[in-house]
């Protein structure tokens, strides 16, 4: 809601400056967005004095003007008749926005460069005359703002307004808001009825078809009118909110719209088939030609204004085009009415349509406003058409709207808000925004709040216009007793901060990615036609096609994130995310969600350095992550499965692999596929690793268990076989560590070589044991004896050979 | 032999008292004992003596042996501690061996921020949906459909009963529908709504707080907020509290701050001002609790909210909202 300083001054005097005026409104609960001045507009024009006047040598009409501008002189093309040497002019320079919209720019008139314009009153929106350059008082001083020089200013402060005030979609509203901050009277514009001719029952009727939908229409009528511009006042007024002048009358309904909040329409009396009102509900699929000439295809439910034949107006949103105010109208039908707000919302959302006038039916306008509004209308309308009003008006209100008295406990007040407010003061403040109130009991009020102030439907409501009025600020700011219990930590979120904590120790870095992806995702990722991850979420309204659907991977986000980094020259990326994916689980159904963490590694192992090259880390640093991980976590019984899984389509095959706890599956981890590197515009191989948190939530260990730490010293023992090349590392090492030697501490491999003299198809596998007993030191012999038997056992089992 | 054990000895001695640098006693100590040294030549000719002197001067050679081997350790050691930096020294203003550390993303840092400050003052952490019924989200917080309060929040849709939540308070309610007053919970998490500009994103985080009991009052809303504010930023930041409009609190009130930039005297951040909104907040509606079967006679309670996004904007001076999502290294690695 944007309302200027002066227009607010007709109805409230103003004491205050503009910056506490805005301060004070926005505590009051209406937020002050911007203050801007009306006049800003006028920031480069200038006073300047005609020094010289010239024909133009290709133009008759056209002069050349060079204007004293204070510490220059400007070449001006000029057209007025009325200029000559010596008049004080307002000169507008390149670069200044004029009221009508328009942009002044240097230009050449029939090749005479021309380097500003001379301006008219109503080329700078002080008034309608057009016929010459304003001539401006020969006392100014030259070269100086034209606003300042003029003195004009006007202040003009724009209202985010909440949906629950919409008393305060008006400049009375706001007034009335001022005046109770002030301690101020509110002047309401006073009128008195002047009537001629026969009642306007002999000319006209209302009939309400669906009373539910409009439960008040009255209408006013004025003959013998005449069409013309508005005065400049209130065209002034229209424009300070940013509202275009029309003619009078149709400026008239939108004054007075913007002066009280009630929306009025206009008709062409004549344009009305029988010279009636018929207020209906749409039929289906009706066609109806608005206002701004756009054919609208109507639904039931819809509320229509209908003359004897046809419609009219879509009530409360738009009037038609077939009976708008035109040059030669002489009969005007005013209509003031009430609409039901949420029929007005549902229609004006259901065609796209917002409007001044649905906007506040939609959020309920004073249903007593209906009659002074059309009063205040109708009688200016009269004056500025030279046209009679028609006596009486018609008022049909089948669905009485009723007003509500509200019991409010003072206790129960103070309980609420922490305050020790007495009766009185409560209802002095209550009365101060014109609430009717009187004693109940012992301790409580009777309030009836004015018919404009809808929001009001509950005793909190009524705690709340107290406490706004005390000022928020002067409540006693207290602490809540609670009891000394403690807090249960929510543990998917300890876990979830645990690893993330992890994650950066390992040298990752959080992202956190949009939920929303391109439907275009799951082919990128080559999924199958029944992969899972194709039940995907649509969004109904997305922003973007980028932002289409909720995603059912982590993986698309951290190629996209790896692409922009990488166009960023950012080539060495390791990233990590754990966020939710979202499957579709049916029509109206809540989707699935579940948490994943994924992470992505691409460019060095190390950043190059001095110490070492920059040298491309691959499937086993991520590997290592993932271990170091779960290790940190103290899971145990991990296991990396090579046989890919056909749903690994986004991975290389031979380079993916399954991750296992306990044989549940986790998630997995591999080389991205080079066609999905492609299909997301990469160039360097990257690795990446999914796995489900709620899984790995439901296996971590809930208590670390300590084991002594040994005391008798290990032996170690080394052996190395030559072996096929197919045969899984962790194959061969399950086969050492489950034959039942209690022994066996640890083993690992620490040499792998597959070129000559070893047999093409094999590979040589050299691992160390470390054979530890609990209850004493080992003898050589006996540690002997036992890895004998290990590599005999191996050599069997995998038809293996030691090395020649 | 004996005396030549003696001189070699000897000469050794006097060689190294000679000697000045560590070259020059490993020289020596290659010289004595090395492969083809005196000693270890000595010591090889051993089996070729005769018979009666070999015990004898094999027992002295080794003593030989170990004596010279400790007086050139001892003399390494004694010219290492005497030695000063500017002969022998590595270049320490090179850069370590990286131990390379990621980052948290500064949305991460600020939620737990602010959620540990609530968990001292005794809150718990709850977590919902993130995918909402039109239920939760907006009818049980008393938006009915078809009202303009709806407006105040650009929703998108999946089907016409579901959304993706418009902000946590889909949380409160679940809370109370599950629990019994007392309820002291805060929810963060990842809120969608349907615009983009500088300062919106179409995702972004909220943390939003419930507490409900007997005899909680405005008062006691405007003590909690104060003291999270004051440890969010710092004890001298200034609040203030203002009338406002939510459908799911009466009253309901925006909370602003003393401009952490300019402290007031009005700067781009503030919109000249000298005031920043931080925070929505309000006395939980009664129709909430009617919608929880509490009893709105006996309980009352506040709710608040805030914009993750901002507090980290105005913690760390960031200033387009975008960056968050873009997930730049550069931007990330500043966290």
């Amino acid at each position: 809601m944007k309302v200027s300083l002066s227009w607010l001054n007709d109805y409230v005097t103003i004491e205050m400056g503009i910056d506490r005026l805005a301060d004070e409104l926005t505590m009051a609960g209406l937020e002050v967005e911007t203050v801007s001045d009306r006049y800003a507009y006028l920031e480069n024009v200038i006073v300047s004095r005609i020094d010289h006047i010239d024909p133009h040598p290709n133009a008759d009409k056209l002069q050349l003007c060079i204007l004293n501008a204070g510490d220059r002189s400007v070449n001006v093309v000029c057209g007025a008749p009325n200029v000559k040497t010596g008049m004080l002019v307002p000169l507008a320079l390149p670069g200044s926005v004029l009221p009508d919209g328009s942009v002044l720019k240097e230009s050449t008139i029939r090749g005479s460069a021309s380097f500003g314009m001379i301006c008219s009153e109503k080329e700078l929106g002080f008034g309608t005359d057009a016929g010459g350059i304003m001539e401006l008082d020969p006392s100014l001083t030259i070269g100086e703002k034209l606003a300042k020089a003029l003195n004009l200013s006007d202040p003009v402060i724009e209202i985010d307004l909440t949906p629950n005030r919409p008393d305060c979609l008006s400049v009375i509203g706001i007034a009335r808001e001022i005046a109770v901050i002030q301690k101020t009277k509110l002047k309401y514009p006073d009128f008195i009825i002047s009537e001629t001719g026969n009642e306007i029952k002999n000319f006209s009727s209302v009939t309400i078809d669906a009373p539910d939908l409009c439960p008040r229409y009255v209408a006013r009528l004025l003959t013998d009118i005449k069409i013309k511009e508005s005065p400049f006042w209130l065209q002034e007024r229209l424009l300070s909110v940013g509202l275009r002048p029309i003619n009078n009358i149709v400026d008239t309904t939108n004054f007075v719209l913007m002066e009280t909040g009630q929306p009025l329409h206009a008709f062409d009396f004549d344009q009305l088939a029988q010279n009636k009102i018929i207020v209906r509900s749409a039929r289906k699929g009706e066609i109806f030609t608005t206002l701004d000439n756009k054919e609208r295809r109507l639904s039931k439910n819809m509320l229509m204004i209908c003359d004897g034949e046809k419609p009219v107006a879509i009530g409360g949103v738009m009037g038609g085009l077939n009976s708008e105010i035109e040059d030669t109208t002489t009969r005007v039908l005013i209509e003031s009415a009430y609409f039901n707000p949420m029929s007005i919302r549902k229609t004006s959302k259901k065609l796209g349509l917002n409007t001044e006038a649905s906007h506040r039916f939609e959020r309920g306008i004073d249903p007593d406003g209906t009659v002074s509004s059309i009063n205040r209308a109708a009688l200016l309308m009269a004056k500025l058409s030279e046209g009679k009003l028609v006596p009486g008006m018609i008022d049909e209100y089948p669905n009485k709207i009723p007003v509500k008295t509200i019991s409010l406990s003072v206790n129960a007040t103070n309980r609420l808000l922490g305050t020790v407010f007495k009766r009185n003061e409560i209802k002095n403040y209550l009365e101060s925004i014109e609430f009717k109130v009187s004693k109940g009991d012992s301790e409580s009020l009777r309030v009836t709040h004015p018919s404009f102030r809808v929001d009001i439907t509950r005793p909190q409501d009524l705690m709340e216009e107290v406490a706004r009025l005390s000022g928020y600020n002067n409540i006693p700011t207290t602490f809540p007793a609670m009891p000394a219990e403690a807090v249960t930590p929510l543990k998917p979120l300890e876990t979830r901060n645990r690893i993330k904590q992890k994650m950066v120790g390992f040298g990752f870095s959080e992202t956190i990615t949009y939920s929303f992806i391109h439907p275009s995702a799951c082919d990128h990722l080559r999924l199958n036609e029944n992969d899972p991850r194709r039940k995907i979420v649509k969004i109904l309204n997305p922003l973007t096609d980028d932002q289409a659907v909720m995603r059912t991977s982590l993986v698309p986000g951290l190629l996209e994130t790896m692409h922009r980094n990488i166009s960023r020259q950012e080539i060495n990326i390791k990233l990590f995310e754990i966020g939710r994916i979202y499957f579709n689980t049916g029509n109206d159904n809540q989707p699935d969600e579940s948490e994943i963490l994924a992470g992505l590694w691409s460019g060095s192992r190390f950043p190059a350095s001095w110490h070492q090259k920059g040298i491309d880390c691959d499937f086993f640093d991520l590997k290592g992550v993932v271990e170091e991980l779960f290790s940190s976590l103290k899971m145990k019984d991990l296991e990396f499965t090579g046989l890919p899984d056909k749903s690994f389509t986004y991975t290389k095959p031979g380079f993916s692999s399954g991750i296992y706890s306990k044989g549940e599956y986790l998630g997995m981890m591999g080389e991205v596929h080079p066609g999905v590197l492609e299909n997301f515009n990469l160039k360097q191989s990257a690795y990446i690793f999914e796995l489900d948190m709620d899984k790995l939530q439901t296996l971590l260990p809930d208590i670390v268990q300590f084991n002594p730490v040994p005391i008798y010293p290990s032996v170690p023992r080394d052996i190395t076989i030559i072996i096929d090349k197919n045969i899984e590392s962790r194959t061969i090492l399950k086969n050492v560590e489950t034959a039942g030697e209690e022994w066996i501490e640890k083993l690992y491999i620490f040499d792998i070589y597959d070129g000559d003299p070893i047999p093409s198809g094999k590979r040589s596998i050299s691992f160390r044991i470390i054979y530890r007993s609990t209850e004493r030191t080992l003898e050589d012999e006996e540690v002997n004896r036992v890895h004998k038997i290990i590599t005999t056992r191996l050599l069997k089992k995998f038809k293996a050979d030691l090395p020649a | 032999m004996e005396k030549s054990i003696k001189k070699i000895q000897a000469d050794a001695l006097k060689e190294l008292e000679k000697a000045s640098g560590r070259k020059e006693i490993n020289d020596i100590s290659i010289r004595y004992l090395g492969r083809k040294g005196v000693v270890t030549q000595l010591l090889r000719n051993i089996p070729d003596l005769p018979k009666s002197k070999r015990a004898e001067t094999g027992k002295n050679a080794n003593v030989l042996k170990k004596t010279l081997d400790q007086v050139f350790k001892e003399a390494l050691k004694q010219l290492e501690l005497k030695t000063s930096a500017s002969d022998e020294c590595i270049d320490v203003s090179l850069p370590g061996r990286p131990a390379v550390n990621g980052s948290l993303h500064p949305i991460t840092r600020i939620t737990q921020e602010i959620c540990d400050i609530f968990t001292r003052i005794g809150f718990e952490i709850v977590e919902g949906p993130e995918i909402e019924t039109d239920y939760y989200n907006f009818e049980a917080l008393n938006f009915p459909k078809n009202h303009p309060a709806r407006d105040m929040q650009d929703t998108f849709y999946i089907s016409e009963n579901i959304v993706l939540r418009t902000h946590t308070s889909p949380v409160q309610i679940r809370t109370m529908k599950k629990q019994t007053p007392p309820v002291r919970v805060i929810a963060p998490g990842k809120v969608y709504r349907c615009d983009s500009d500088l300062t919106h994103t179409a995702m972004f985080h909220q943390v939003e707080g419930l507490l409900v009991d007997e005899n909680i009052s405005f008062g006691d809303l405007k003590g909690i907020l104060t003291t999270f504010v004051h440890q969010m930023f710092d004890d001298q930041t200034n609040l203030r509290f203002r009338p406002s409009f939510f459908p799911f609190t009466e009253p309901s009130a925006e909370v602003d701050i003393l401009c952490v930039i300019c402290r007031g005297k009005g700067c781009r951040v503030c919109s000249q001002t000298g005031w920043l909104e931080v925070l929505g907040s309000g006395m939980v509606h009664p129709a909430l609790f009617e919608n929880v079967d509490y009893d709105p006679e006996r309980y009352t309670g506040f709710a608040f909210g805030m914009g993750v996004e901002r507090i980290a904007m105005l913690k760390y001076g960031i200033d387009d909202i975008r960056r968050y999502f873009e997930n730049d290294n550069r931007f990330l690695r500043q966290f």
